[in-house]
């Protein structure tokens, strides 16, 4: 399989160099493969996955994913909008609009038309078990649901790459489990490509491959069941 | 998302409409109120007429002296059909430090043109000192016909009542000229005279005379007075530049908001972000939004000033003064300065938005 993600010796600083956070990160992800990244909070982790999703510039070393370079602006918006999906450990919806509102946001900023997404929100809800939920309001969810609701807004696009940062972090084990299990089921059945931070070895240990990270480093990797 | 995010934080938004809204509404109240008064002196200068003589350099009709032989002269020329002169002033009565006072011939039109409450046109007659009352002027000197009243220091019979249009003539004094130049110590003088064209003749005509005649002398056709007339443009430049400063304060409070909802919502501006919005679209967002508040305030600020208008006409003391006019011309220009407005002031909040690092932002919950 072709490397969907390459990551190559990357370094990446916080307040002018001095908290390193990356330091030569290098990583081949291949299309379909689930991988997660294991490390102790601070070890650069999300900052890693934000380099890939372009939202971090990195201070040197390569970045691309789907062929493209992460290089400017327009590039990153790009890979935003048509090729990666992002999930955070908080759901980050808008709690005032209904969960439909918040999976249009993906669609609004493509130019969509709302008509044309709906089927697949539909879908995606389905998936998740929320169809029911798409009308109420995102405050007057659970933290399972409204965590299935970032899921399907993160799909919206048909992402090639979902990006996932603790996204069962925030939730207590029975939802924890529903939810990661969703994840898997759906990106596996859509032959898409997982990238996954957690510090649960648990959950890491489902995954195609668990790479360990440690002071901004690859620390090692383990190939998962 | 625009709408939706309006409807969303809709005190927020409502603040920033009310902002713009008492900005146009300042400004077409003003701008009526005061185009209002411009418009009706400028048909008490018309009254059938195409131009206006009056002495050359003079800041304020009331201190032209233009000479009465000057109105004979001009009728007996081909090119004016009629000339009439009107004597400004103003004069006091017990209980009532200002009235106006028009010194005008019997022959003037106001008068023939006007309705009459009391009296007639043949008790106004010239050198005598018979003298018509606007209906307001009437009543607030508590006049009626064949009385005696007291303007200035002369007693007068009022020889008639009439209702005008006009709120300066209505709360207006009119005296035969020759009395009025005595009562003022203007003999031989009057502050215009007005100018009507005889057919297929050309307001050129008259001034080329006038120009060679009387070089102390000018004359205007009413349009070229209106617009250099220095009290008319102080008046309309007041008008503008209070409703600008109205414009500052709506504008402060539309910047206010744009601040504030943006400060609001950066988590929010940081996951669109992550969603795949540029930052052009974030920042047309803001623009978008801010230029949504903008019409609403208009069309609010539109309906207010009507409001507001209305009600003054509806005050007895100020009926005929208000005379709002608020013209599409009005219209257009508050609603583009509430549309400027508004974009400079979210010129800010949007460069903000769009700068954003949406990791960051993220960052700090």
């Amino acid at each position: 399989m072709s490397a969907l993600v390459k990551v190559g010796d990357v370094w990446k600083s916080f307040d002018q160099g001095r908290v390193e956070v990356l330091r030569g990160v290098g990583l081949n992800v291949a299309e379909g493969e689930i991988i997660a990244l294991c490390g102790t909070s601070g070890c650069g982790k999300s900052t890693l996955l934000n380099c890939i999703s372009g939202l971090e510039e990195v201070d040197s070393g390569d970045v691309s994913v789907s062929g493209y370079d992460v290089v400017n602006e327009s590039t990153r918006v790009d890979l935003l909008r048509h090729h990666i999906g992002y999930i955070f450990q908080f759901h980050h919806l808008m709690q005032d609009l209904t969960l439909a509102e918040n999976c249009y946001v993906p669609v609004i900023a493509v130019g969509g038309s709302k008509r044309d997404a709906r089927e697949r929100m539909e879908e995606l809800a389905a998936s998740t078990g929320i169809s029911h939920r798409l009308n109420q309001r995102v405050r007057e969810l659970s933290g399972g649901e409204r965590q299935r609701g970032a899921l399907v807004r993160s799909l919206m696009n048909d992402p090639k790459l979902l990006l996932c940062d603790e996204p069962t972090g925030a939730l207590d084990e029975e939802n924890r489990e529903k939810v990661f299990d969703l994840l898997l089921d759906l990106v596996r059945k859509r032959g898409r490509t997982l990238i996954l931070a957690t510090h649960d070895p648990e959950l890491a240990s489902r995954c195609d491959r668990t790479l360990r990270m440690r002071d901004g480093r690859i620390e090692r990797e383990l190939v998962g069941k | 998302m625009i709408f939706t995010n309006l409807r969303r934080h809709r005190v927020r938004t409502a603040i920033g409409a009310v902002g713009i809204a008492l900005g146009v509404a300042t400004m077409l109240s003003v701008v009526g109120i005061l185009g209002g008064a411009v418009k009706m002196f400028e048909r008490i200068l018309r009254n059938d007429s195409e131009m206006v003589v009056f002495e050359r350099n003079v800041s304020d009709l009331f201190f032209s002296n233009v000479p009465i032989g000057l109105v004979d002269e001009l009728k007996s020329k081909k090119f004016v059909k009629d000339a009439q002169p009107v004597l400004f002033t103003i004069i006091s009565a017990p209980d009532r430090p200002v009235v106006t006072c028009f010194g005008i011939s019997p022959n003037d039109g106001r008068l023939k043109k006007s309705e009459w409450l009391a009296g007639n046109i043949s008790g106004f007659r010239e050198d005598e000192n018979g003298v018509v009352l606007g209906e307001r002027a009437a009543d607030f000197l508590n006049a009626k016909l064949g009385e005696n009243i007291e303007l200035g220091q002369y007693q007068y019979t009022v020889a008639g009542i009439v209702r005008m249009e006009n709120g300066f003539e209505n709360g207006g004094v009119f005296m035969p000229l020759a009395t009025c130049q005595k009562a003022f110590h203007k003999e031989g003088v009057c502050s215009v005279v007005t100018v009507a064209l005889a057919d297929n003749h050309e307001a050129s005509e008259v001034k080329n005379w006038i120009q060679a005649n009387h070089s102390g002398i000018t004359a205007l056709e009413n349009e070229e007075f209106s617009n250099s007339y220095s009290q008319f443009r102080i008046m309309k430049i007041t008008a503008w530049v209070v409703g600008g400063c109205a414009f500052l304060l709506g504008g402060l409070s539309v910047t206010n908001t744009m601040i504030l909802s943006v400060f609001g919502r950066i988590k929010e501006l940081a996951i669109a972000r992550v969603c795949g919005f540029s930052r052009g679209q974030i920042s047309r967002m803001i623009f978008g939004e801010s230029l949504l508040i903008s019409a609403i305030g208009i069309i609010a600020g539109w309906v207010l000033s009507k409001g507001v208008l209305i009600l003054l006409r509806a005050i007895p003391q100020l009926q005929g003064y208000i005379e709002p006019s608020i013209g599409l011309k009005e219209l257009f220009g508050a609603s583009i300065l509430a549309m400027l407005t508004a974009l400079i002031g979210a010129l800010y909040p949007a460069w903000y938005a769009a700068k954003l690092n949406p990791a960051a932002a993220l960052r700090f919950e």
